[in-house]
């Protein structure tokens, strides 16, 4: 796995520029990460990245969107709103976290 | 010496359902298990059938057969709804008001086409210029709209995964090509396809391949397309980031969902799933109750062949768990798909928990050699044959010869 740093610290990134191992992040590298795909962090970003990270700590995989609005009571609307585009990608990523399997 | 005599009960008799109270008929003695199946209805759809009935390439009386004829002797079939499984009681409680009582659960109770969760989805035009065939009625209706169908852009769409058979959009695409050309039609249309996905199917290689055959076929791809409406009267789907695309007729695969039941038992996640461990497919939270087939959450496709690889390595565990032996068998997450990619050929896809779809050769008893991830008659005639293989040796639970374990035997590892 390639070695990269952000935000000061030396990270493993898959090709694709995805943490590998979501031990390494911090709040700072999210604050990095987001702005490396042009979004500031607000708190309604930071609740979602909470949920994200506490939800891989008891699920062992990335939470869906769907589960993301389910759990956290927020409309899809609005996380298209918050992470432009490619919302449950564009989360796992700014939380450190590996892109959504959700789809076999 | 008496023993205690212990109920199993199974919801759904599709697929994984009927599959194992025959094949647990046979392994449990009478004098021991009484073995008690439910579903809502008496009818046993061959569900593969519906992607072809839409074109006409299999009669609607070839897919639907009774259930209780496939039921084994020894096995009592309740008809009726269930309203909630009690994993505190170990009670299933009918919506009529019966009760059944049981020592072990197998909900193996699928999951469903819910055209309900997508505003403007449902209304006026459902089943018509907004077709699907993820059910035998919506098949049957969209034969009619495509025998009328005169060309324009018709847009088979994917609501969100995971959904059932995921590849059967694609075929349907494909199907679709076909069905255009042989009508004259296809210079007059254009076919598109829409998914949530960021490219034509789920795993990679497999996604670069059927990606190639959509382009060769001149099939538009549109990705990443969640889906917020349909507008009915405009004729158009749109996405949560406000894109549209036009049809004159709609394909759509709706959100798939679990059944209601598990919702209301408190068992299942946001889309009504039973957590189970994936290689036993018991439930990670009560051990009384197992999952098979496409009602749980393991971590791969919702298909047929999966309950079927699924329920034999079930079967053994079940037989040993019923002795008060440790299980000693572990499902690899097997799948294994023919992908109709049209013009009478077929591809097959054959992957696991850890293995991507591999190129190669696949050894099919009976049939021969199949040949993976790449176009052939043979995969066709074996698509084909799998409907009497369905009826006549899976649902009664007679061997195969296939192995649930995949097989790397004839296989390239994909680059």
């Amino acid at each position: 796995m390639p070695t990269t740093t952000i935000a000061g610290q030396a990270v493993e990134v898959n090709d694709e520029g995805f943490l590998t191992r979501p031990d390494q992040w911090s709040d700072d590298l999210g604050t990095e990460l987001a702005r490396l795909i042009g979004i500031e962090l607000t708190a309604d970003h930071w609740k979602l990245v909470r949920f994200l990270r506490d939800d891989f700590a008891h699920q062992g995989e990335t939470a869906t969107l769907r589960r993301v609005s389910t759990q956290t009571g927020t409309p899809i609307k609005s996380l298209f709103d918050l992470f432009p585009g490619k919302p449950a990608k564009k989360m796992a990523y700014v939380a450190g976290l590996p892109k959504p399997k959700g789809c076999v | 010496m008496t023993t205690t005599m212990r109920t199993l009960v199974v919801l759904g008799a599709g697929t994984a359902g009927t599959m194992v109270v025959n094949k647990l008929r046979h392994r449990l003695p009478t004098s021991e298990w009484r073995i008690t199946v439910v579903d809502k209805d008496d009818l046993h759809d061959y569900q593969p059938g519906y992607l072809f009935l839409p074109f006409g390439l299999i009669e609607p009386e070839q897919v639907r057969r009774t259930r209780h004829g496939l039921i084994t002797e020894g096995v009592e079939l309740v008809l009726g709804d269930v309203d909630r499984v009690d994993q505190q009681a170990r009670e299933v409680s009918l919506l009529d008001g019966r009760t059944l009582v049981y020592d072990e659960l197998v909900i193996a109770s699928g999951t469903s086409p819910r055209p309900d969760q997508t505003p403007g989805m449902l209304g006026a035009e459902w089943h018509r210029s907004v077709g699907e065939f993820y059910t035998y009625d919506g098949a049957l209706a969209l034969r009619e709209s495509l025998a009328g169908f005169s060309g324009g852009r018709l847009v088979v769409h994917v609501t969100e995964m995971p959904i059932k058979c995921p590849v059967a959009p694609l075929e349907f695409a494909f199907l679709a090509d076909d069905f255009l050309r042989r009508r004259g039609l296809r210079d007059r249309s254009e076919i598109v396809y829409v998914t949530p996905l960021d490219g034509a199917f789920t795993k990679p290689v497999a996604s670069r391949e059927l990606g190639h055959l959509l382009a060769d076929k001149g099939i538009t791809l549109e990705t990443d397309f969640m889906v917020e409406h349909v507008d009915q009267e405009r004729r158009v789907i749109v996405s949560y980031d406000e894109r549209e695309v036009a049809y004159d007729q709609l394909v759509t695969i709706p959100l798939n969902m679990g059944a209601d039941f598990v919702a209301r038992s408190g068992l299942g996640d946001e889309l009504n799933y039973v957590p189970v461990d994936k290689h036993t497919m018991r439930s990670t939270e009560h051990p009384a109750i197992w999952v098979l087939g496409d009602a749980s959450t393991i971590p791969t496709s919702k298909a047929g062949s999966v309950a079927h690889f699924s329920v034999e390595v079930f079967v053994d565990n079940f037989v040993e768990h019923a002795r008060g032996q440790a299980m000693t068998h572990s499902f690899d997450g097997h799948a294994n798909c023919f992908v109709e990619s049209g013009g009478g050929k077929a591809m097959l896809l054959d992957f696991n928990y850890d293995t991507e779809p591999l190129t190669g050769t696949f050894p099919l008893p009976h049939l021969g050699p199949m040949t993976l991830l790449k176009e052939s008659r043979a995969n066709h005639v074996g698509k084909l044959a799998f409907r009497h293989i369905y009826w006549n040796l899976l649902l009664p639970g007679r061997p195969l010869g296939l192995p649930a374990q995949m097989s790397m035997a004839g296989k390239v590892p994909a680059a």
